[in-house]
């Protein structure tokens, strides 16, 4: 019988992503409305003692696959695991966090499966044991409520630093068992060769916890050293609006905007950013967003919590110091 | 080597977005209409491999009329073939269905690598790329920044970065890009080009000429339905951080992030 919430966990090198706990907390609060049960699917290789912390967040059960073709993720590997549980579970909602690989994942599933899957939601709810999301549209210009046809299982990943994750209960322990596998060799089209590591250490503006920004305003790709100061002040990571990647000041992946990476810190601090209306897409569900702009008329200060008029190249600096007399 | 490149038509980044009174779709009037741009990165790393291995690169666009002008923009940089897929059934269609769509249409041409853009800027879903390669039944590998062809033409090497890291990712052809920004710097297209882009071929075809049911598409076909469009959620009014001096706007911008916000 169609029941349940399955959630897929995603590791890296052995350790679960916090987006997976998150993805875990959420489907446990549906699961909960349903009188339904929670299982967490976690795959890779030699990864079965981690399987238990997947309880603490919520997982009444965790299915493990172990499997030296699971090792690092391929879509054609993971989608072809995924599929074989999901069939034989049966589950009437599939969730992961939207991570770069979990909207891989739920794309190809979505289309294996022949059923809907809504990408990146903001929020969740279960009905009558159907779900409907919430989700960013236009890279935030509009948001769509969306509903799933009678096919199951109804996919959604989750954007991460949105969800709630629940206070992990280590007295929880959940039921443990191994997932039947049967990978084809002959299927598997395509293998990891090469990881490039960034060694720097920056968490990405997906998933980081408070960014600091800079545009046009910095003036020069020089000048953002004042914005990697107060990161480092405040535990932050640096991105850039598009004018200043175009203008080669900032890599791609720094980019924060429409065509570039849509954030959710609990902090954004923008920086000599006007507020074009394809960046304001990208960060409108930062939780508190300040503006740092000489220009008062600039359309960043109608979405900022916290507007500094001024030159930038003063406050930065100055703030950057009272924050670290705060810390001490 | 054969190249197929899907591209979509989507609101330029600069549109402002207004839901339509039947809150389900955005109002189309007024809105400028230009190739997604990650779906640029597609037609320009296709034209970059043709010019190195030869062969053909095709362009298909699926949505109505206006598309046209779209895969002219592809054929004046340097596409050979143009193909739009335009049926009123496919008003309102989903993902899969779109997907289902371009791969009757891949299916009738020869191809050694099929280009899309990663996401479309307008419905952000990611899925019709993968989708199409699922309904070929060829591997895919997205979001990518790199792209090697190996010298004898059958595998491809893509750099695929993911959060904190990049993967390198190798595969048999045919296989299925979808493109990321950072990928290329894409051309523009030259007078020339585009004089000789209105005499290149660009065939229509509906549903049925593709030998597919038009009862499969539309809008009650969907498998992600819309249930209602809304503006996004309004912020409070925020305030203006008070103070002579820089520095004394720094001080009470600190304070007001650890006392009031508690976020520092």
């Amino acid at each position: 019988m169609t029941q349940g919430v399955m959630v897929i966990a995603e590791q890296r090198d052995g350790e679960i992503r916090k987006a997976s706990y998150e993805a875990v907390s959420e489907g446990k609060r549906l699961a909960d409305k349903m009188g339904w049960k929670v299982t967490a699917v976690l795959l890779g290789q030699n990864i079965k003692d981690k399987a238990a912390k997947l309880g603490h967040f919520g997982a009444d059960r965790v299915m493990v696959a172990d499997d030296a073709k699971l090792a690092a993720y391929t879509t054609d590997a993971y989608v072809a695991a995924i599929a074989d549980i999901v069939k034989a579970e049966d589950p009437a909602v599939l969730i992961m966090g939207a991570s770069v690989q979990g909207k891989d994942l739920a794309a190809r599933l979505s289309a294996r499966l022949g059923v809907g899957m809504a990408q990146d939601c903001t929020a969740l709810s279960v009905d009558n044991g159907n779900l409907t999301a919430i989700r960013p549209v236009y890279a935030g210009k509009a948001y769509a409520k969306v509903g799933f046809s009678d096919r199951r299982p109804h996919i959604a990943t989750t954007r991460p630093n949105v969800m709630v994750m629940n206070q992990p209960d280590s007295s929880k322990s959940p039921e443990i068992a191994d997932a039947a596998l049967s990978l084809d060799d002959g299927a598997l089209k395509t293998r990891v060769v090469e990881v490039l590591r960034d060694t720097s250490g920056k968490v990405d503006l997906t998933e980081a916890d408070k960014i600091v920004s800079g545009g046009r305003g910095m003036k020069g790709p020089e000048n953002f050293n004042i914005l990697e100061d107060l990161a480092a002040a405040i535990g932050a990571s640096v991105g850039a609006s598009r004018s200043a990647v175009d203008a080669g000041w900032r890599p791609h992946v720094d980019q924060v905007g429409q065509t570039g990476k849509v954030v959710s810190p609990n902090l954004y601090i923008a920086c000599g950013i006007s507020g074009a209306i394809q960046h304001l897409a990208g960060m409108s569900t930062s939780k508190v967003i300040v503006a740092i702009n000489k220009d008062p008329d600039a359309p960043i200060f109608q979405r900022a919590d916290y507007g500094v008029v001024d030159d930038l190249f003063k406050v930065v600096p100055a703030f950057t110091e009272e924050v670290k007399k705060i810390a001490h | 080597m054969n190249i197929i490149v899907c591209l979509k038509q989507v609101p330029d980044t600069e549109s402002q977005i207004k839901v339509a009174p039947d809150a389900k779709n955005i109002v189309k009037d007024d809105l400028k209409w230009v190739m997604n741009p990650y779906d640029e990165f597609g037609v320009e790393e296709a034209l970059r491999i043709k010019e190195k291995f030869g062969g053909e690169v095709t362009v298909i666009g699926l949505g109505p009329k206006r598309v046209t002008e779209s895969i002219r923009t592809a054929l004046a940089m340097g596409a050979d073939k143009g193909m739009l897929i335009s049926d009123p059934a496919l008003d309102g269609s989903d993902a899969l269905a779109t997907a289902k769509a371009l791969a009757a249409a891949v299916k009738g041409l020869p191809y050694d690598m099929i280009f899309t853009g990663q996401r479309g800027i307008d419905d952000d879903n990611g899925i019709v790329g993968t989708a199409l390669a699922e309904y070929l039944g060829i591997p895919h590998m997205a979001i990518i920044v790199k792209v090697e062809v190996s010298q004898d033409g059958k595998s491809v090497k893509c750099n695929r970065p993911v959060e904190g890291q990049t993967l390198v990712i190798e595969s048999s052809l045919p296989a299925l890009i979808t493109a990321q920004k950072g990928l290329n710097e894409p051309r523009y297209a030259s007078l020339p080009g585009i004089m000789k882009a209105k005499k290149k071929p660009l065939e229509e075809k509906t549903l049925a000429a593709l030998g597919l049911n038009p009862a499969d598409f539309g809008e009650g076909a969907r498998n992600l339905k819309v249930l209602e469009l809304t503006p996004p959620p309004a912020r409070k009014a925020g305030k203006i951080v008070p103070g002579d001096t820089p520095e004394d706007k720094a001080k009470e911008l600190a304070r007001l992030l650890h006392e009031e916000a508690k976020i520092i």
